[in-house]
């Protein structure tokens, strides 16, 4: 086999691959961009060149800095507690001796369903008078009924919470995984050094996880700036726009008020955030080097 | 040991615990009056067959089957190639590729819908599976290929180099040697792909208009309510719409968690 017909070979694998992606990814990509600079209303049949004033609008915009903080609360807040319940859940799991394979799927249940089948059963299990939380809350105080999805103070924290439900138990699946890979020896010579449980997790446990807890932060991180469905499904960004992350904002920009101009100026915020959030993520662990 | 025997119920009953929501809806969906509540006084399908028979959720399921299929099958074909020539072979520009590859997995779908959608009605492909397939499709592809070029890596090149030795020709290696190695790999590719176009909304909400092409998920979202919500029958739909992943995902856990970690953990 020589190297010029490896370098065919390897245009020919590669080909389709690359053509299709040109098609579906590379060119909306750049075309993006480009309606960005644009003032774009297909109904009104307006498509002017406006350069960056779809930008600037934006930088002006409340709604927009309003969305900018609900996403970056949504993902601060709820990266924070999957990461920290996900580890004690594999934890958990490291110590238990049978029914593993149990635990491991109904764990696996909640991240497998569809966003919005998540999104439908919270909307239900929130329902201000029949779901599952008031009646619950009506065991301990009679009279009170809170409106989960409709009182601005709760909405949010009600949101992140069906978030962290379905996307703890990938990161205790993660954990688990290399906590498994750990030899027993490790801890064995720790309990010869007299290292107690907690010691033991500080000083062992956790920088063995460190890799893994950083893949996690960045997968999280990166679905939680780009959470959709949950939030359509249960507030649709309201009340008051109190949940209205940039995706949601970018969306009903585009869809609903039918703007494709300004809405994709958003949709390049977003997108811009996100890869360079990845991109950030890759540079600080050294793994571009994996590349 | 009684106290580990404590402990692993503990742990049981925690997980159990979590699983509540699921289950709340399960309840729901079983009563025929909607109200879990009610669920010992007898189980009900009526709210599946009020689905099954009268609502947009069958023909939303049998479009998400097909599309969630041709997705998977497209992306490991075009996948599989493509991580070879770049876990393998010699490609110019082969590092500016896999970073092009890897930051375009991390990109939200809500960024490119816009001229996705100008395309998809430019082709006149507007509710039809095809516009949602090649929606998917560029979406699903850059994961694929990474994941799979991390899987063909981890494969001892000796192995393929031994086959040529043999006098196999290159593809007859590949095929002979190669792939049944990476079987497992392109399992777990395939799974996640699969989980991503069923479970995929944003997309699909915005390229289907009709219940030619609607899938379950926006089916679901849109499931209609003529004076009242129907809480037992989105219930119902509920759980019809999981339970295509949540079989997957039990029937190959394995090759699940093998794909979750694969890619991602270079130790």
């Amino acid at each position: 086999m020589t190297a010029r017909g490896d370098r065919r070979l390897a245009w020919v694998l590669l080909a389709p691959a690359l053509s299709v992606l040109a098609v579906v990814t590379v060119y909306p990509i750049v075309r993006v961009i480009a309606l960005s600079l644009e003032r774009r209303v297909p109904i009104f049949g307006i498509a002017d060149f406006v350069g960056l004033a779809n930008y600037a609008f934006l930088a002006r915009d409340g709604a927009f800095w309003g969305a900018m903080r609900v996403t970056a609360l949504f993902t601060v807040v709820s990266v924070a507690a999957e990461l920290v319940l996900g580890v004690a859940a594999a934890v958990a799991l490291r110590a238990q001796r049978r029914g593993v394979a149990i635990s491991l799927s109904l764990l696996l249940l909640p991240w497998c369903l569809p966003g919005v089948v998540t999104g439908r059963i919270f909307e239900w299990i929130y329902h201000p008078s029949a779901g599952l939380m008031n009646r619950l809350v009506a065991v301990v105080v009679a009279s009170a009924q809170p409106n989960w999805l409709g009182d601005p103070r709760l909405a949010l924290p009600a949101v992140i919470a069906a978030d962290v439900w379905r996307t703890t138990p990938f990161i205790a699946l993660l954990v688990y995984a290399r906590l498994v890979g750990v030899p027993a020896a490790v801890y064995e010579a720790a309990a010869v050094d007299g290292a107690g449980r907690g010691a033991t997790f500080w000083r062992i446990t956790l920088p063995l996880l460190r890799p893994v807890l950083l893949v996690a932060l960045l997968f999280r991180t990166l679905d939680a700036v780009r959470a959709f469905d949950l939030m359509f499904i249960l507030t649709g960004g309201g009340p008051a726009g109190v949940t209205e992350t940039l995706t949601l904002y970018a969306y009903r920009s585009l869809f609903q008020t039918l703007q494709l101009g300004f809405g994709s100026a958003s949709a390049v915020v977003v997108g811009a955030l996100v890869v360079a959030l990845a991109w950030g993520h890759l540079a600080a662990t050294g793994e571009r080097d994996a590349v | 040991m009684r106290s580990s025997g404590l402990a692993d119920a503990l742990v049981l009953g925690g997980v159990t615990l979590y699983a509540t929501p699921v289950v709340w809806q399960l309840a729901t969906s079983l009563t025929a009056s909607g109200d879990p509540a009610d669920v010992m006084a007898g189980l009900s399908l009526a709210h599946y067959r009020a689905v099954l028979g009268a609502s947009p959720m069958p023909r939303a399921l049998a479009n998400s089957v097909g599309i969630a299929a041709a997705v998977t099958l497209l992306a490991a074909a075009l996948a599989a190639p493509a991580a070879y020539a770049l876990a393998r072979l010699p490609v110019a520009g082969r590092r500016l590729l896999l970073v092009g590859i890897v930051l375009s997995t991390a990109l939200p779908t809500v960024a490119t819908v816009a001229p996705l959608y100008l395309i998809v009605r430019a082709l006149g492909l507007r509710d039809t599976w095809l516009a949602v397939i090649l929606a998917d499709t560029s979406f699903a592809l850059p994961l694929s290929i990474w994941l799979v070029v991390g899987f063909i890596r981890e494969i001892p090149r000796e192995l393929e180099e031994a086959a040529a030795v043999d006098g196999a020709g290159r593809l007859a290696a590949l095929r002979h040697v190669l792939l049944p190695v990476l079987a497992p790999g392109l399992a777990a590719a395939s799974l996640l792909t699969f989980l991503f176009a069923w479970n995929e909304f944003l997309l699909a909400y915005t390229f289907t208009a009709t219940e030619a092409s609607r899938t379950a998920p926006v089916a679901l979202a849109l499931f209609p309510g003529v004076f009242e919500t129907p809480w037992g029958d989105i219930a119902a739909a509920s759980m019809l719409a999981s339970l295509p992943p949540v079989l997957v995902v039990l029937a190959l856990r394995r090759h699940l968690v093998r794909g979750l970690l694969a890619g991602s953990l270079k130790e």
